[in-house]
């Protein structure tokens, strides 16, 4: 594990290194195991946990904790309680006006559009973690061959339901938001609901499939 | 038990008008950033001066205020930027009045701070509306009604002294920390100045500028982003992560402003001229507690305090 300051009140807690070929499931429990720690215990002056593929940021009150403090309360023994996780189905009408860039994954990748659907499709996906905005979900096991780069410049806005990719990551956006990955569909299931218990559909652990439909 | 003290109507809501308290920490993990005041030393100077605690709920006022009528005698306070109307003083408004702000003079936000806070229900524990995520409500629209609580004993008006007042100016260098990639910058970010370009929002501030060199083209593996993080996308233009901010992002980043400086930010507008300035972690923890020593010191009745 490596600690570094992230700001004056966050600490990024990192698993691995930070580069993007490096998801791996192992890391993946060990974030989730931080997060549902620190997210049950609430610990006094713990503000907010961000976890990712690979690390968890972890921001604090600086009234009330410093870095140091952080840290200890990290390496505190104790693992999460295990949970049953789940599988959701998601239907996604891929290309056309809501999926702009499929053209452009596919060229990237050297193949039709229909077999990067194939590809996206025939996958089982793990949720890492929810980020980016509420909701977000972000996959592991995209075939790598479909893989794109990130736009240059982000996207003002991207639509609610888009799916994406993103490197070798793929996800869905529940909620307008500026984005910078690659829009290649679009989804009409709602992914987060300020209304719902919980408020997000999907949470760490749960596998996912896409439906082209 | 007292009476509630009436609503608001808004008649015009200015350019965009949102109900803002101290946020909503806690559910970072599932993407939710913690939102809240854009200037939340101007909010809780605002709510102290009518006598509320600090964290209670306001109207935060961008770019052009708006107007508004009350239904029932209230005491108001302005905080933050000038918006045409007395600032960083309590009065009183009696029902039926309307109180009309206007564009500001200078900055970007101002805080309508009335005693017994606005009294819009909670959402995930807070009444502060997070745009980008949908919750806690919208931007405030013409005719919308908005409850003011019951306000709590009444305590004696702080005294703000200048230098805290200063602070809250706009117009100085913005302080950082190093960000998590910060080595992977060549130098130069730290002599440039940069603009604020006209996507500057509560999610986050687009600057125009001097490209920000990346040392190299590596990608880096999507982490947890902090408020105030400025992450470079490939094209060189930073982004300062703002109040409504993804919770994490695959940029990297060069710097992270400073917790004391973070209401700053919520002043800048369009076309404002940014420069940065690299302090260490202890500095920013100094400048953190100097800030809230100030704000202890006010709160607490700057006649009782003794002090060379």
């Amino acid at each position: 594990m490596r600690y570094r300051a992230a700001s004056d009140r966050s600490l990024l807690v990192s698993f691995g290194p930070e580069t993007p070929d490096e998801i791996s499931s192992k890391n993946r429990l060990l974030v989730e195991n931080l997060t549902r720690k620190l997210v049950e215990a609430k610990p006094c002056g713990i503000l907010n946990v961000h976890p990712a593929y690979a690390s968890v940021l972890v921001v604090f009150d600086p009234l009330t904790l410093d870095h140091q403090g952080v840290q200890h309360l990290c390496e505190s023994t104790g693992d999460a309680p295990a949970t049953e996780p789940r599988t959701v189905v998601i239907p996604v009408h891929y290309g056309g006006e809501r999926g702009p860039d499929l053209a452009d994954v596919a060229r990237h990748a050297r193949m039709t559009s229909e077999e990067v659907v194939r590809l996206h499709c025939g996958a089982d996906y793990v949720v890492h973690f929810l980020g980016f905005s509420p909701g977000f979900p972000y996959l592991g096991g995209m075939p790598e061959s479909i893989a794109t780069p990130r736009l240059s410049s982000p996207r003002v806005r991207v639509p609610a339901g888009s799916v994406a990719i993103g490197g070798g990551q793929t996800g869905v956006y529940p909620s307008d938001a500026p984005g910078g990955w690659r829009i290649i569909g679009w989804t009409p299931m709602k992914l987060f609901d300020p209304e719902a218990d919980p408020p997000a559909l999907l949470t760490m652990g749960s596998h996912v499939r896409f439906e082209a439909a | 038990m007292a009476r509630p003290p009436g609503r608001i109507h808004v008649l015009q809501p200015g350019f965009q008008s949102t109900v803002q308290d101290l946020g909503r920490p806690g559910y970072g993990h599932l993407g939710i950033s913690a939102s809240g005041a854009a200037d939340p030393l101007s909010l809780r100077i605002g709510n102290l001066l009518v006598g509320n605690p600090e964290t209670a709920a306001a109207i935060e006022m961008t770019l052009t205020g708006g107007s508004f009528e009350f239904t029932g005698d209230v005491v108001v306070a302005l905080a933050g930027s000038d918006f045409g109307v007395p600032l960083w003083e309590s009065f009183e408004v009696k029902a039926g009045n309307v109180l009309a702000c206007g564009p500001a003079r200078t900055g970007a936000r101002c805080y309508l701070c009335v005693r017994g806070g606005i009294d819009v229900p909670p959402v995930l524990g807070s009444r502060s509306t997070h745009l980008m995520a949908g919750l806690g409500g919208e931007a405030l629209k013409a005719g919308a009604i908005l409850p003011i609580g019951i306000p709590g004993a009444a305590c004696p008006p702080p005294h703000f002294g200048p230098r805290l007042l200063h602070s809250t100016a706009p117009g100085r260098a913005i302080r950082v920390t190093a960000g998590p990639q910060s080595e992977r910058f060549l130098p130069g970010f730290y002599q440039s100045a940069f603009l604020v370009s006209r996507h500057a929002n509560r999610m986050g501030l687009r600057l125009e500028g001097p490209c920000v060199e990346h040392r190299e083209r590596c990608g880096l593996l999507t982490e947890g982003a902090a408020l105030g993080a400025i992450q470079v996308p490939p094209d060189g233009q930073p982004i300062i992560l703002f109040v409504e901010h993804q919770t994490t992002g695959g940029y990297p980043k060069i710097a992270n402003v400073i917790a004391a400086d973070l209401h700053l930010l919520g002043q800048l507008r369009p076309r404002d001229e940014v420069r940065f300035e690299l302090v260490t972690m202890e500095r920013a923890r100094t400048l953190l507690l100097r800030q809230e020593y100030y704000v202890c010191l006010s709160k607490n009745g700057t006649r009782k305090a003794h002090f060379s």
